[in-house]
């Protein structure tokens, strides 16, 4: 419970400011200001502001659109397919689709997936839009397993049979007794995968894979604070706060959930 | 002085009593039953006793093992105890054992634990006790890991732990429950003989009054945490003093009082049926074909109630599927009132909707988010036309009246319901379309004697006034005997066996029948009691 | 057991042939023409021409698949266009430097993350439990490029008992070698720590509710010896799981750590390679990566059949 209100608070926060920045921001992100580059935290610029001049909390907060969108179309790229294929795959468990969707799902499992987010960034071009691409085909795989293995465990279950026995259909009964009962688990995953796309989307804007200037983004705040950390450590401190906060508020927030739901429920972080 | 003597002993756990001054002894030699229904803190008692209560739970009293008061010891004094002075055995044999250890291993990790000495030593006596208890080195190597073992022989190999050092005191929890009928009669053997041969206290815990029956010398009935009555054997089983003990008892010798088999007009026919499936596919090549039925026959009249008995693995599951058209058949047919359980590949809807099912497990068998009316209405899914507004909800309260619930119970969700009113639940589904034929697989083998008691009477009364035909599908020999005009035998996916059931019991033909019956223990009737 | 190697050697073969396919295909369908992207878009068609014959694009895509496969195979990863070097030796001379640093980091990882996970699961719900879980929280949340500078900030710019960056090669001796690395391996290992001690954790108390602790406990085992004798070895199969997982995210970690320590290693070769267009290094680099993240994945299966004798014998 505790778990719950710290992280929804602390994820909240952060949506809250992504949404904010739409109608408002302290100072304008846009623009250079050479004269006050790089100065601490102050009542005008309460974070700082970094070697252009922008003010820094102005641009955590544009950053978090950025971050927040791609982790949530990621999310949204994996359950919307992995869930489906997952319950497919359970529900003629030991033929061929079901052969087929966990073969693929090994082998992307199999693939150091930032590697190959850095390819397709690479192929097709460094852009948030491919950023999220390459981050949702890896979570495609999490939901399928996991939606899988749950529906598996149910599908032995009595109450299916007794569905059968009332002529249910193999997708009726998917969608009717096998979805509701796993919905928990997944919505537990995916808060655990929304922290990880956070994280996703920082290291490949990091590398420059990500959002592309002008647009602000977390990690790319940390990539043009590197060569500064002698001169502005603030530069690189308030960003990365932003994001292990976010991250933890998800974290908390999805283990409070799973205790709520249900103890016994087995999400993975992978 | 006794070999175990509890005395006072009472067990809280999260501010409840679970167990209330109980007293009772085991001597050497000597086996004594605790016996009661679920829930009444038999299980516990064992635990306290081994000092292996759960966390946080708190014992008072006194359990005396030689004159030495358990409850008082530290946990290395305990842990000294256990496995030297005192062994246990459990239930689940597929769980009890360690999976990454052979069971030689296993069972020399007691003497080496105690004892220590060289590991070849402790391996070698670990053999010796492995054959025992019947796994001698040439047929079952201790080099073997539990997960090639059967159930039984996993039993065995607890067994061996447990007794490897000989202790004073062994205790059972529901040994044989999980084992078939055959399997449980010779590990019943193995304990009263080596109870015989080395003097050891037997302390087993059963919710089975007819092993009871067979085995104890003394027992101790619990209910609710209390102790309600203990005595020698002969004596609690003939002239049992207290009403709850007397419940009990006739519970378990319960007859059903069932109508009369309606005239033979032939109502599900099958014939010649074969099912095979296939075992673990891989993605060119599929496992070995497995026949679980083979060549099977048999016919069910309209309203008659025919019982089908088998020990795990012989077939009788698959078949009940095939008749429910949820698994087709490799060759021969399934015929209701001569129309085709499947017709091409598909199951045929118009027979199906005259079939309905009630499972064994009152707990798995509702989706726990469905409330009652749902559940209960699922079949109406197999009408063309399904009753809708106040038919359907008078057809809902019709149905749970039937069963003994209330139409209000329609609004409440299947947690909120015990075992024996969940089975009930599940009768009312299979009732709710007026089905021709109902199949009850296993359905009363997981309640307590006194619930399981109320639900065939429940199922004898709907034959009465509806005239309901069923398949009784049961491991248990005795608990179709009541319940069934007519009764089939299947082995290895044969009926081995088909006749009127009283006949099946009292003549059986058949020499599988015959070791059927010789193993199930069952419970003497009062007059036999009296007169022995 | 002979069986269980045969069947996962098969998959790792199939594996191995499917990525390959894929990586090929992702970089064939590149946008345009491939040597035209190489080159830029001043450059002459001549320039254009030229390098597609050298590239062997004039090819039909099926040979040149082939000849690539073969190539990889027989330890000829191709020609970087923009070093006119051959890729297999650019590869040879950073290859050591990246896998020291995912070796490195795995081993602290495991160090802390197993014991700390042990810990915990024998304390739990004591303060030795709630502190270990509290701080595999944070260390989950935090990103490892920030950690890494935070790391660069403390201990390089301020106390100056690493350096801030940079590899001198192991020729320089493995004491000056391995300082390097520490501050990397540290940052990569962080995350992996800390998930290790959470599974860990989680799989030692699952063990430790199983039927067979409490007839371990029957027979006169101690709590601890319960632990270790029953408990760890059972629970060790789903964190070889995480492990096999753990050493992709190392690999894919470590690139992007390599560019906060300016390490010479394949994360350096590869961002060179995408801001030079150089199709064919990045194309050959990360089907080594795939491999590397495969071959393990197949150890990590054959490690499974050692501790489980089920995987071993068949079910």
């Amino acid at each position: 419970m505790r778990g719950i209100r710290i992280g929804g608070t602390l994820a909240g926060l952060f949506v809250a400011l992504a949404l904010i920045s739409f109608v408002w921001t302290p100072w304008p992100v846009d623009g250079v200001d050479i004269p006050n580059k790089l100065l601490g935290p102050s009542a005008a610029h309460w974070l700082g502001t970094d070697h252009y001049g922008r003010d820094i909390l102005s641009m955590i907060m544009v950053g978090a659109r950025t971050s927040i969108a791609v982790a949530i179309v990621a999310v949204g790229i994996g359950m919307g397919l992995g869930i489906p294929l997952g319950l497919l795959a359970a529900a003629r468990a030991g033929g061929l689709v079901d052969e087929v969707v966990m073969r693929a799902n090994d082998l992307v499992f199999a693939f150091p997936s930032l590697v190959i987010a850095i390819l397709i960034t690479a192929v097709f071009g460094a852009s948030a839009v491919n950023a999220i691409i390459a981050i949702g085909i890896f979570n495609i795989p999490v939901f399928a397993r996991l939606a899988r293995g749950a529906a598996l465990s149910l599908w032995s279950r009595d109450f299916i049979l007794a569905a059968r026995v009332a002529g249910k259909g193999r997708t009726r009964i998917s969608v009717e007794h096998i979805l509701p009962n796993i919905a928990a688990l997944m919505i537990v995953q995916g808060t655990i995968q929304f922290s990880l796309g956070i994280l996703a989307e920082a290291a490949l804007s990091y590398v420059g894979l990500g959002a592309q200037p002008p647009v602000p983004s977390w990690g790319r705040m940390l990539a043009d604070a590197q060569t500064m950390v002698a001169i502005a450590p603030h530069m690189a401190l308030f960003p990365g706060l932003a994001i292990v906060l976010t991250v933890l508020g998800l974290n908390l927030l999805g283990d409070g959930l799973r205790d709520v739901f249900d103890p016994r429920l087995r999400a993975v972080r992978a | 002085m006794s070999l175990l003597a509890i005395s006072g002993l009472s067990v809280g756990l999260g501010g409840r009593e679970i167990l209330r001054d109980v007293a009772l002894e085991v001597g050497r030699g000597e086996i004594v039953a605790l016996t009661g229904e679920s829930g009444s803190g038999k299980s516990m008692t064992a635990l306290a006793v081994m000092g292996l209560l759960p966390e946080g739970a708190v014992a008072r009293g006194q359990v005396r093992l030689e004159g030495t008061d358990l409850l008082t010891q530290p946990e290395e004094a305990l842990c000294r105890l256990r496995g030297r002075a005192m062994g246990m055995i459990f239930q689940e044999p597929m769980t009890a054992l360690n999976p990454v250890q052979t069971i030689g291993d296993q069972v020399a990790e007691t003497i080496l634990i105690h004892e220590g000495g060289p590991r070849a030593a402790a391996r070698a006596r670990a053999a010796e006790v492995l054959a025992r208890v019947g796994l001698p080195g040439d047929r079952v190597p201790p080099s073997r890991y539990p997960h090639v073992l059967s159930g039984g022989q996993r039993q065995r190999v607890g067994l061996a732990m447990a007794i490897a050092l000989r202790p004073g005191l062994l205790i059972a929890d529901e040994p044989t429950t999980a084992l078939d009928v055959t399997t449980q009669a010779q590990i019943l053997a193995l304990l009263r003989d080596l109870v015989a041969d080395r003097g050891m206290g037997l302390l087993m815990i059963t919710h089975d009054l007819a092993v009871v029956g067979k085995v104890a010398d003394r027992i101790v009935v619990m209910e609710a945490g209390r102790v309600v009555e203990s005595g020698p054997a002969r004596r609690v089983m003939a002239a049992p003093q207290e009403p709850y003990t007397r419940m009990l008892f006739a519970a378990a010798r319960h007859r059903v009082d069932l109508p009369p088999a309606p005239p033979p007009v032939p109502l599900l026919v099958v014939e010649h049926a074969v099912c095979d499936y296939r075992g673990g596919r891989r993605l060119f090549t599929h496992g070995a074909r497995v026949r679980a039925v083979d060549d099977v026959s048999l016919t069910v009249a309209k309203g008659e109630r025919v019982g089908i008995v088998g020990e795990s693995g012989s077939g009788k599951s698959t078949l009940a599927r095939a008749i429910l058209g949820l698994a087709e058949l490799s060759a021969g047919r399934i015929t209701l009132d001569g129309a085709p359980v499947w017709t091409g590949h598909r199951p045929n809807l118009a027979v199906r909707r005259r079939m309905q099912v009630v499972f064994q497990d009152p707990y798995g068998s509702f989706n726990p988010r469905h409330r009652v009316e749902r559940i209960v209405t699922e079949p109406f899914h197999l009408l063309d036309a399904p009753p809708r507004g106040a038919a359907r909800a008078a057809a809902v309260a019709r149905a749970l009246t039937d069963v003994g619930l209330s139409p209000e119970d329609a609004e409440r969700f299947p947690h909120e319901f015990s075992g024996g009113q969940r089975q009930r639940i599940a009768i009312a589904r299979a009732l709710i379309t007026q089905p021709d034929l109902i199949l009850f697989d296993e359905a009363v083998s997981a309640l307590d004697v006194s619930v399981r008691a109320q639900v065939l009477d429940l199922v004898a009364g709907l034959c009465r006034r509806y005239g309901l035909g069923y398949l009784f599908i049961s491991h248990d020999l005795t608990g179709g005997r009541g319940v069934t005009d007519r009764g089939a035998v299947m082995q290895a996916g044969r009926i081995v066996e088909e006749g009127p059931t009283e006949a099946v019991f009292s003549a059986p033909r058949h020499a599988y029948t015959r070791a059927l019956i010789a193993a199930a223990p069952r419970l003497p009737v009062m007059e036999e009691m009296a007169h022995a | 057991m002979g069986a269980y190697i045969a069947g996962r050697l098969a998959s790792l073969v199939i594996s191995l042939a499917v990525a390959s396919v894929v990586i090929f295909a992702l970089v064939e369908i590149v946008p345009g023409d491939p040597a035209a992207y190489m080159l830029g878009i001043n450059a002459a068609p001549e320039a254009v021409e030229a390098l597609r014959e050298d590239l062997g694009l004039d090819q039909p895509k099926v040979v040149r698949y082939f000849d690539w496969v073969a190539g990889m195979l027989t330890g000829d990863f191709g020609t970087s266009y923009t070093y006119k070097a051959p890729v297999a030796e650019m590869v040879a001379d950073r290859i050591w430097v990246s896998l020291s640093l995912a070796i490195y980091a795995l081993v602290l990882a495991i160090a802390v993350g197993i014991p700390a996970g042990v810990m915990a699961a024998a304390r739990r719900g004591r303060a030795g439990d709630v502190a270990v879980m509290g701080a595999t929280q944070l260390g989950i949340a935090i990103p490892n490029v920030w950690f890494a500078m935070i790391l660069v900030f403390v201990f390089a710019i301020r106390l100056g008992w690493f350096p801030a960056g940079g590899f001198p090669g192991w020729e320089a001796g493995a004491g000056p070698a391995l300082i390097a690395l520490t501050l990397p391996a540290v940052a990569l290992a962080l995350p992996q720590a800390a998930i290790l001690a959470r599974v860990m954790r989680s799989s030692l108390i699952d063990m430790l509710g199983e039927d067979f602790i409490r007839t371990a406990r029957a027979k006169g085992l101690t709590r601890s010896q319960v632990l270790w004798r029953h408990g760890l070895r059972n629970a060790l199969i789903p964190v070889l799981t995480i492990l096999g997982l753990q050493f992709s995210f190392l690999i894919a970690g470590g690139i992007i750590i390599e560019q906060v320590f300016y390490i010479p290693g394949l994360g350096r070769l590869i961002f060179q390679a995408i801001s030079a267009r150089d199709l064919i290094t990045v194309e050959s680099v990360v089907m080594l990566l795939v491999f590397a993240v495969i071959v393990v994945n197949f150890a990590v299966d054959l490690a499974y059949g050692l501790i489980d004798p089920r995987v071993r014998l068949g079910r």
